[in-house]
């Protein structure tokens, strides 16, 4: 039940992170591979000023925002100097590495003796509660479980919130459409320019918010957690996509969350039946490439057959 | 009212793809005047739609928009004077977004967009009256991505938005080009119906000299990036297909018998 819990509370986490790849992916058509180094900025960021007695809910807002200056950086490389998107994501990447490395001073910071987000989830879970754990429909459940789980759900409620409705202003509406008409936005009087760095800031942004609660949630942060990040946020949206359908921007959003715990469920399950967890990276990594593939074959296969 | 004077383009300079597209174009357009543009292929016609659009910077000359210098202003800028519809019926709007949402985009043409709801209740009610005067059955699908709509229809829309907020100066680039001929007619009606009504500076390119004939008060012919004949007031109005084809036709002899000529005098002396 533990690992179900955990499972769980990791795929919200890491929604946020999803969340921010269907900003620069899907609204934007931009792979921004920043979010590999952005994610590992949000949770160093974040870790080093809660090693050193700051507030967790600032120490968590400060990773936000240098995922946003991040994401800033990538996106002024690609509009302003006219680097390639991929290249300007990679570049920044790359640079992030080492900035990681001096935020945290090493290669490792561990959470042990601070006080985070999640510790005070689990004194508020015990509070509530009343006691270590209790029962749910027959489970023994951990209050400190419940009570990080809870919270996790409220702040990606609260951010996916905030995401379907920023969309839907003015700018946000006018941000969707850089992505999916640039020319006809720009015959209207937005700055296609502008738009696409904000876009990106605010995409690496949420995924170093999900890189700074994961750190606190896993109780360190760590200068490799970052590698493949992207690929695994592509996978949930895309299974975001396939259960809910891309109709609408509140049913895609709900659907990148589902996406991103159902994956994490699956990983769990698939771990607890013996798969190598060297291997995860190898299999996301074919997992997206099948769901990118694959609908174009079945309806390739799908016209002949009807011919 | 707009005044372009010796404006030009030179694409690819100094290499063998070298084009001078327009090669010192001086134009006065008067308010509430319908300018249209006719000239053959690489002309230069389009280019000088797009020079005032601002879609490049012009290499010499100057171009003054409703009492703005818009020389050195980026495109997105000049989009607060200037309403477009393109060749393309696919290129004037978001396909995935609502026909609702892409009004409310061209609603906040040149404004500066912030935090409003995109889609407010004043917008929605004369959205779905302007619509319905269209008549083609979109009043009661604001709501469906406009990708699922005809070219026409998206014509149409794209024009409709192109002048909800009253533009300094309405460009037509070909604009039914790409339509089939039962369309093109609607666009074409709806547009000069759009500009009677609200009296809008316009520059339309075509091929059609129907069209020329048909519409505007003003035709310009260019040929090799430069501006070959002007017709307007009367002489405009008595103006005939057939005319202008003599001209086109003339505008092509001159030009063989310039290449004849440059032939001769390249075998004589070199």
């Amino acid at each position: 039940m533990t690992l179900l819990l955990g499972a769980l509370t990791i795929g919200l986490i890491l929604s946020l992170l999803a969340m921010g790849v269907y900003v620069s992916f899907r609204i934007f058509d931009v792979p921004d591979i920043t979010t590999d180094g952005s994610i590992t900025l949000g949770a160093a960021i974040a870790a080093t000023l809660l090693v050193n007695d700051v507030h967790p809910l600032l120490a968590t807002g400060a990773g936000a925002l240098g995922g946003m200056v991040a994401g800033t950086v990538t996106g002024v490389l690609h509009t302003r100097f006219r680097i390639n998107a991929l290249l300007a994501g990679i570049l920044v990447m790359t640079a992030l590495y080492s900035v990681n490395l001096h935020v945290m001073g090493r290669s490792n910071v561990p959470l042990m003796q601070a006080e985070t987000l999640a510790t005070y989830g689990e004194t508020a879970g015990h509070f509530v509660v009343g006691s270590k754990d209790f029962n749910f429909l027959g489970w023994r459940i951990g209050s400190a479980d419940a009570a990080v789980l809870f919270s996790a759900g409220f702040a990606v409620a609260v951010v996916g919130i905030f995401l379907f409705l920023f969309f839907r202003t003015n700018i946000g509406t006018a941000m969707r459409a850089t992505g999916n008409n640039s020319q006809m936005i720009r015959a209207l009087g937005a700055n296609v320019e502008r738009n696409i760095i904000l876009g990106l800031a605010l995409s690496n942004g949420l995924v170093a918010l999900s890189g700074a609660l994961l750190a606190q949630y896993q109780g360190f942060a760590d200068a490799q957690m970052g590698i493949g990040m992207i690929v695994w946020g592509l996978a949930s949206v895309i299974i975001g996509e396939a259960l809910v359908g891309s109709s609408s921007l509140g049913l895609t959003i709900v659907g990148t969350v589902m996406g991103s715990v159902l994956f994490r469920l699956l990983v769990a399950i698939a771990l607890r039946w013996g798969l190598n967890p060297n291997d995860l990276k190898l299999i996301t990594a074919l997992f997206v490439f099948a769901a990118l593939v694959l609908p174009r074959f079945v309806r390739r296969k799908k016209s002949k057959l009807i011919q | 009212m707009i005044e372009i004077s010796g404006i030009h383009k030179t694409f690819n300079p100094g290499t063998v793809n070298e084009v001078r597209a327009l090669r010192d174009v001086d134009l006065i357009i008067d308010e509430g005047s319908f300018v249209v543009v006719l000239g053959t292929n690489g002309s230069g016609k389009s280019t000088l739609l797009n020079a005032v659009a601002g879609t490049f910077r012009v290499d010499k000359g100057s171009i003054r928009l409703a009492d703005h210098d818009v020389t050195k202003w980026p495109e997105h800028k000049r989009a607060a004077l200037i309403g477009r519809v393109f060749q393309n019926p696919f290129s004037g709007t978001a396909p995935d977004m609502s026909i609702a949402e892409n009004f409310a985009m061209a609603a906040s043409r040149g404004k500066a967009r912030g935090l409003g709801w995109a889609l407010s209740k004043d917008l929605m009610t004369s959205l779905e009256e302007r619509i319905a005067t269209l008549r083609m059955g979109l009043e009661g699908r604001l709501d469906n991505a406009i990708g699922s709509l005809s070219g026409g229809q998206r014509q149409a829309l794209t024009l409709l938005m192109a002048t909800w907020l009253k533009p300094s100066l309405l460009l037509l680039d070909e604009h039914t080009a790409a339509l089939d001929p039962k369309s093109a007619d609607q666009v074409i009606n709806l547009s000069s119906e759009v500009i009677q009504r609200d009296q809008l500076t316009t520059l339309m390119v075509t091929h059609s000299m129907q069209q020329a004939v048909r519409l505007g008060d003003r035709i310009i012919m260019m040929h090799k990036g430069q501006i070959v004949h002007d017709f307007r007031g009367a002489e405009k109005k008595r103006l005939r297909t057939e005319d202008l084809l003599d001209h086109f036709e003339e505008i092509r002899r001159r030009e063989q018998l310039d290449e004849n000529t440059a032939a001769m005098l390249n075998d004589l002396y070199i």
